[in-house]
């Protein structure tokens, strides 16, 4: 049974948020690595090369939103990540949380948004600390920022955010160390340990890849209870375009540091826009042996971002590049309501999956 | 098999029966600590030193792994008859060696072939899984993820096994690069009639590739039969619950629901059936009594007291 009915919640949702000017607006952010250089560049010779990691990303998260960021490893969602909450400072471009711009505050003007801004990482098993009871690494936000006054107090808190976390009864896992407790238990106390603070955004960076699947829901339900209960906005990095289907309100497909189509997430990926996204959703395996198989629409692997390909990136492995790709890089443009693509040939890409085709190359297999 | 500890024997392969042919894929899924890890290194006969078959056979090709010595295995079963991808294949490759040097010493070890056999052969195994042979001289931290895979799929494949134990072979890897290793796999069973025993926690994974499905729980198959009956016509509680957890891309919105609880300790595993703690239809008799294996439907098995009023009740439908 559904915890959440799904589509009541789904348009509670978009009421709330259509008149909302967002929590966080990410605009033209991009962040570039340095490469150190080489003994030869050291000479002169040659420049060294900057890895581009998010490259001029735009979105808008709204309350109560949950915005997942999907794609392949090396697509710089984990970057966007970590430089939204300043962990690491932008290249160029703004991050505006609640009208604020972000970008340009020292340490300790910060310090004030990291109690609203909350990270869950993905590995359970190493993001909590396995010599600290649940209690200590749940209060440890809580004393840090001196939140609480007495120890009294600081028990409480964390009762009420286990509780909500369907860590049930508290009491009895107050005491308790990693160890004895259970993947998803751990992952749902990392969740506690965000929650305490009282959040208005938790970044959340596949929490649940790493663990079984049969007790992936249990951890999900957790997230959309926070959302519904208390208005939470989650961004959701993930590689998991089934899950994202189920979880996620809006949803971004990033491909080499790029959006490359974004919409409402069942939208996307029922009927995908973008030769990657096609791509994505076609190597997807369904559980059900008479379906039809996976296909591997996209030729080779995801290249270095040390360099990328001008003009589309996508186009050395997409099967609908033309001349064109190579050379010009296309926009991101709204092509249907609340739909956004960055594709020259997005009508035959689409016309190709609705025909359930996949493209020129029909039937490329990786071998 | 079980394994001796401290704290008593962890029966982690508890008395499975089952049969693969040439060309065939079987699927074993299972949540973490089921077991499903140890069954695999049981198949090669490559267990840690507390492990020990207590009763059963292995047989492959008529011979009997189990009453072999250590010596045969490694000198006529394991690489010539069954090779394993293990799991986490990714970081099994030494970086500090080249890639096709790596293969080509799995094979001048285990045959007396040359070294310039052996290199020409690794050149082939790498166009057979889709890697370019002038890679043959590049270190691990050339390769992308999926490559790496490949080179170990390559390298498993090195003295043409008949069988091919293959851990969670996808694991880590990106989704189309996952797809790339789905297709070679069956490209192998296609053209070579290798069997494949599939080990996974992905239920996607193991529809898409295998012929027979095996649920493993706590050491034990609670389910057993062609994939088709299992998955759509599953019986046991715990593949229902499995099933009813996992995402199905084509399906509209629908959060998935977990199995609650963990899987028990195989140090003590629940009186009667071992997963009536976490299982919804549990009553006394699943405390008391082990249900058995049985024959459910033509190729399929299921070891559930009340496989019947499950099936009553879900009318057929899947």
């Amino acid at each position: 049974m559904p915890l959440l009915e799904g589509d009541q919640s789904q348009a509670r949702w978009a009421a709330l948020s259509s008149s909302d000017e967002g929590i966080l607006i990410v605009d033209h952010l991009t962040k570039l690595f340095a490469i150190r250089r080489t003994f030869a560049q050291s000479l002169g010779r040659g420049v060294p090369g900057r890895v581009h990691a998010v490259d001029d990303v735009s979105f808008k998260v709204r309350r109560g939103e949950i915005f997942g960021l999907a794609g392949e490893s090396g697509s710089g969602k984990t970057t966007i990540l970590r430089t939204a909450l300043m962990l690491t400072p932008p290249t160029s471009g703004s991050i505006k949380y609640k009208g604020e711009e972000i970008t340009k505050l020292s340490k300790s003007q910060l310090k004030k948004y990291r109690t609203k801004m909350q990270v869950v990482f993905q590995d359970p098993y190493e993001s909590v600390n396995p010599r600290m009871s649940v209690f200590e690494i749940v209060a440890e936000g809580l004393f840090v920022n001196k939140l609480v006054s007495s120890r009294g107090e600081a028990i409480e808190r964390v009762t009420k955010a286990l509780q909500e976390v369907q860590i049930i009864p508290p009491e009895e896992y107050l005491y308790r160390y990693p160890h004895e407790l259970s993947g998803g238990q751990r992952q749902r106390v990392a969740i506690a340990r965000a929650l305490v603070l009282d959040p208005e955004l938790i970044f959340a960076d596949e929490p649940v890849s790493m663990l079984d699947v049969s007790i992936r829901a249990e951890v999900i339900n957790v997230f959309l209870a926070i959302r519904k209960k208390r208005g939470i906005s989650i961004v959701m990095v993930t590689h998991d375009l089934a899950l994202s289907k189920d979880m996620v309100d809006e949803l971004a497909i990033m491909y080499l540091g790029k959006i490359v189509e974004t919409g409402p997430a069942q939208a996307v990926v029922s009927t995908p826009y973008h030769p990657y996204t096609h791509a994505l959703v076609a190597a997807v395996p369904i559980p059900d042996p008479e379906a039809p198989k996976v296909r591997v629409l996209a030729k080779g692997e995801i290249p270095t971002n040390i360099s990328p390909p001008p003009g589309c990136r996508f186009h050395p492995r997409c099967p609908f590049a033309q001349a064109v790709c190579a050379e010009t890089e296309p926009p991101l443009q709204e092509v249907a309501p609340g739909r956004q693509v960055a594709c020259h040939f997005w009508k035959d890409a689409h016309a190709a999956f609705s025909k359930g085709l996949d493209g020129p190359v029909v039937g490329y297999a990786a071998r | 098999m079980y394994y001796s500890t401290a704290g008593g024997d962890v029966k982690a392969v508890d008395g499975l029966d089952f049969d693969v042919q040439q060309g065939e894929v079987l699927g074993i899924v299972g949540e973490s600590g089921c077991g499903k890890s140890s069954l695999a290194t049981t198949l090669i006969k490559l267990l840690p030193k507390n492990g020990t078959i207590k009763e059963g056979k292995i047989v492959i090709d008529g011979e009997d792994l189990t009453t072999m010595k250590d010596a045969d295995v490694r000198r006529k079963v394991r690489w010539t008859k069954i090779a394993m991808v293990p799991q986490g294949a990714m970081n099994a490759l030494n970086p500090v060696f080249r890639v096709g040097d790596q293969i080509s010493e799995a094979i001048t070890v285990h045959t007396d072939v040359s070294k310039s056999d052996a290199k020409r052969r690794t050149e082939e195994l790498f166009k057979l899984v889709g890697v370019d042979p002038s890679r043959y001289r590049h270190y691990p931290h050339e390769f992308s993820g999926g490559m790496k895979q490949r080179a170990m799929i390559a390298m498993s494949l090195a003295l043409s096994p008949k069988i091919l134990v293959a851990d969670e072979p996808t694991t880590a890897l990106d989704v189309i690069v996952q797809a790339g290793i789905i297709r070679l796999l069956l490209a192998l069973r296609n053209d070579f009639g290798t069997a494949i025993i599939l080990i996974s926690h992905d239920l996607a994974l193991v529809a898409q590739m295998s012929d027979k499905t095996a649920i493993m729980y706590a050491g034990k198959f609670v389910e057993y039969g062609t994939s088709k009956e299992v998955y759509g016509s599953a019986l046991h509680p715990y593949t229902l619950g499995l099933l009813g957890a996992f995402a199905d891309i084509r399906k509209p919105k629908e959060i998935p629901v977990s199995v609650p609880g963990a899987p028990p300790d195989l140090i003590n595993p629940p009186l009667g059936c071992r997963f009536n703690p976490r299982c919804p239809y549990a009553e006394d008799i699943c405390r008391t009594k082990e249900p058995e294996l049985l024959e459910a439907a033509k190729d399929h098995l299921v070891a559930c007291h009340f496989w019947r009023e499950i099936r009553a009740k879900r009318g057929g439908q899947p």
